[in-house]
């Protein structure tokens, strides 16, 4: 249930704008990695491109390539669609379908699959919103909207409609930013949980939660505006933000720059 | 290339959108409004300096406003009431004088000695065509705007909305005439292939003349509504937040689930509004079926053979002959008019109603 991300010489475009350029490193199974790094060096172009979600924006393209367990996931002959269920992904902000309740929000991506018999689909949900941590608070109101949630739950509510699907990878791009104290540690207590069956890759501005909920920890930085993003240094968090190997990183988790 | 429409990558959700429009009741703003008005009095110690804080005005261009929009809201009240009133004084002696049944009487003659008249075939042709119009043109039009918000490229997309709009500009009496003299050949041709392999069932049964029937008439207000629907519902597919968007292909939605999951549920009041309007012009359209339909006054489901006729082409059709217990008449059929369109809108205003814990937090 979870698999391995390799990633060789990815670089990713905006029309002629590369965002990020040259990207290598693997991601065991099982594990959390942070991508860190300073606001618009290619964190999340790089996250996108892993569940093909970058090319989904008109004129954006992926160059190198990029392997869960070896199967190469810009294969021409790869459905996307299978991609994008194998490697879920949670957003920045918390995104519920509006018009759905948290169940339907729930089994949305099991619907798409063609799951239809209702037992099937309500043990996946419970499933789902027990791993969220999230079914002791709806239980009671599954038919009611998802949006009609509070921010920390409605997040909660992504995770559990991206896991329902029980994905190999999951992909978050801050996904606590928005979220009070709170509800960031209800959902960095999740990740440790996830990571049992999950390969989690999340991308965060926060130091203190990249070293909480991480064990391995990229850097990634750019020289100057309009510059490409690159990996700076990728190693086990605690040797990142104890004694990392480049100048820049160390600058940087010291908060001297970015 | 692009499975989700031309916006950037983190339009917001719906959610947040919701509180600010409903948190603020309609005062509020205005009142806003006011204060930096004071802060401005000459003399003044600056902005939140000290000293006492300036009176409220009494006549400011804040009350002058209030004055006038409330005085326009009232006039509009007037002007409606006093043409409802006139309505009704023209058309109860009409109806008093009438010695058929108003409702269930199939025909139209109150100019003859003693009158008849009954509303009952002209408010079937006014419902069945503008039914059948609808059914045509909502499929056609939601189809050409799903293409425009999220398949075409956005400059191909812009432009053809750009056309549509245009079309949405043409007279209907334009419509009427090219439906009389143009497409009545064509769809004379359809009917009786119709009716040669389908007259089994009873609506394209029937032995001709066919031409001005209930489906040429129905055909040419599709087209009539097609642009108006189109273009509004291109508006609503294209306020979809994207978030909601990614949401659905992230989870390994193709671009038509996510069409069906995210676009189509969160357009729902808004295309339920498109249709509304599509159906009000429907309703309410006059000349083009005054020239198109064959002017009878029957009640049949046949679509085929010549006939058929609504409330507002007999309106047309029978003015000018019309004396006053026909105009009387007329004005009646008018107000019944009135009442259907009401209906409607009522039932639609329900429809969006019954699913609005969810649309309010969406829209
Ligand atoms: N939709 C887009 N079109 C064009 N350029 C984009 C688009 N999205 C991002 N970029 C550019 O690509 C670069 C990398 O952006 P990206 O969003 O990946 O940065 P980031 O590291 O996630 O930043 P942040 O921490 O602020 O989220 C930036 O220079 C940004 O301006
Ligand atoms: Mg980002």
């Amino acid at each position: 249930m979870a698999k391995r991300v390799s990633a060789s010489n990815v670089t990713a475009y905006y029309g002629g704008f590369k965002a990020i350029e040259n990207i290598n490193l693997t991601v065991e199974p099982k594990t959390v990695t942070a991508l860190i790094g300073p606001s618009g060096c290619g964190k999340s172009t790089f996250l996108r491109s892993i569940n093909r979600m970058h090319e989904v924006l008109p004129g954006a393209r992926v160059e190198g390539s990029l392997t869960i367990d070896d199967q190469d996931i810009y294969d021409r002959d790869v459905d996307v669609t299978a991609v994008r269920r194998t490697i879920g992904m949670v957003f920045q902000r918390p995104n519920p379908f509006p018009t759905m309740s948290i169940f339907e929000n729930v089994v949305a991506g099991l619907k798409l699959n063609g799951v239809r018999k209702k037992s099937i689909l309500e043990d996946a949900a419970e499933k789902a919103l027990r791993a969220a941590n999230l079914w002791g608070e709806v239980k009671d109101r599954l038919a009611k909207p998802g949006a009609g949630l509070s921010g920390g739950q409605q997040q909660r509510l992504c995770i559990a409609r991206t896991i329902a699907v029980e994905p190999q990878v999951v992909l978050m791009d801050e996904p606590c930013s928005a979220l009070d104290p709170i509800s960031t540690l209800a959902i960095e207590d999740l990740m440790f949980q996830l990571k049992d069956k999950f390969t989690i890759i999340i991308v965060t501005h926060n130091m203190q939660q990249a070293a909480r909920v991480s064990d391995r920890t990229a850097f990634f930085s750019i020289e100057k505006t309009g510059d490409p993003g690159r990996l700076i240094e990728y190693d086990n968090t605690q040797k990142i933000f104890s004694n990392p190997s480049v100048k820049k990183t160390e600058d940087y988790i010291t908060g001297r720059f970015g | 290339m692009g499975e989700t429409p031309h916006r950037s990558a983190d339009a917001g959700t719906g959610g947040t959108r919701v509180t600010q429009s409903h948190e603020w009741p309609a005062g509020a703003s205005a009142r806003v409004a006011e204060a930096p008005v004071s802060t401005r009095s000459p003399g003044g110690t600056g902005l939140g300096g000290g000293g006492a804080l300036p009176r409220n005005r009494k006549f400011g261009a804040e009350r002058a406003f209030r004055g006038l929009t409330m005085a326009a809201g009232t006039t509009v009240l007037v002007i409606i009431v006093a043409i409802a009133a006139f309505l009704i004084a023209k058309a109860i002696p009409a109806l008093r004088a009438n010695t058929a049944s108003f409702w269930t009487f199939e025909g139209w003659f109150p100019n003859d000695n003693p009158p008849t008249f009954g509303i009952g075939a002209l408010a079937f042709g006014t419902v069945l065509t503008a039914a059948l119009a609808l059914l045509m043109a909502v499929p056609v039009a939601m189809g050409i705007a799903l293409f425009l918000s999220h398949y075409a490229p956005r400059r191909l997309g812009n432009a053809l909305g750009f056309l549509i709009d245009l079309l949405a500009a043409v007279p209907s009496v334009v419509f009427g005439l090219w439906g009389r003299d143009y497409l009545i050949g064509p769809v004379s041709d359809l009917s009786v292939w119709l009716n040669k392999y389908f007259s089994w069932i009873p609506i394209f049964g029937g032995d001709g003349p066919y031409g001005n029937s209930i489906l040429l008439g129905s055909l040419v207000l599709a087209i009539m509504i097609l642009p108006i629907v189109t273009s509004l519902t291109r508006e609503v597919f294209l306020q979809t937040p994207t978030a909601n968007e990614e949401a659905a292909i992230a989870l390994g939605a193709t671009r038509w689930e996510m069409l069906r999951t995210a676009v189509l549920p969160y357009g729902r009041p808004g295309i339920i509004a498109a249709v509304m309007l599509g159906l009000g012009r429907a309703l309410g359209e006059t000349i083009a079926l005054a020239l198109t339909l064959g002017s009878t006054y029957a009640i049949s489901f046949n679509v085929l053979e010549s006939g058929g006729n609504t409330i507002a082409a007999n309106i047309a059709n029978r003015f000018a002959e019309a004396n006053d217990t026909g105009r009387g008449a007329l004005i009646a059929s008018g107000l019944v008019l009135f009442a259907i369109t009401l209906i409607v809108n009522i039932i639609a205003r329900a429809i969006i109603y019954r699913r609005r814990e969810f649309t309010e937090s969406a829209a």
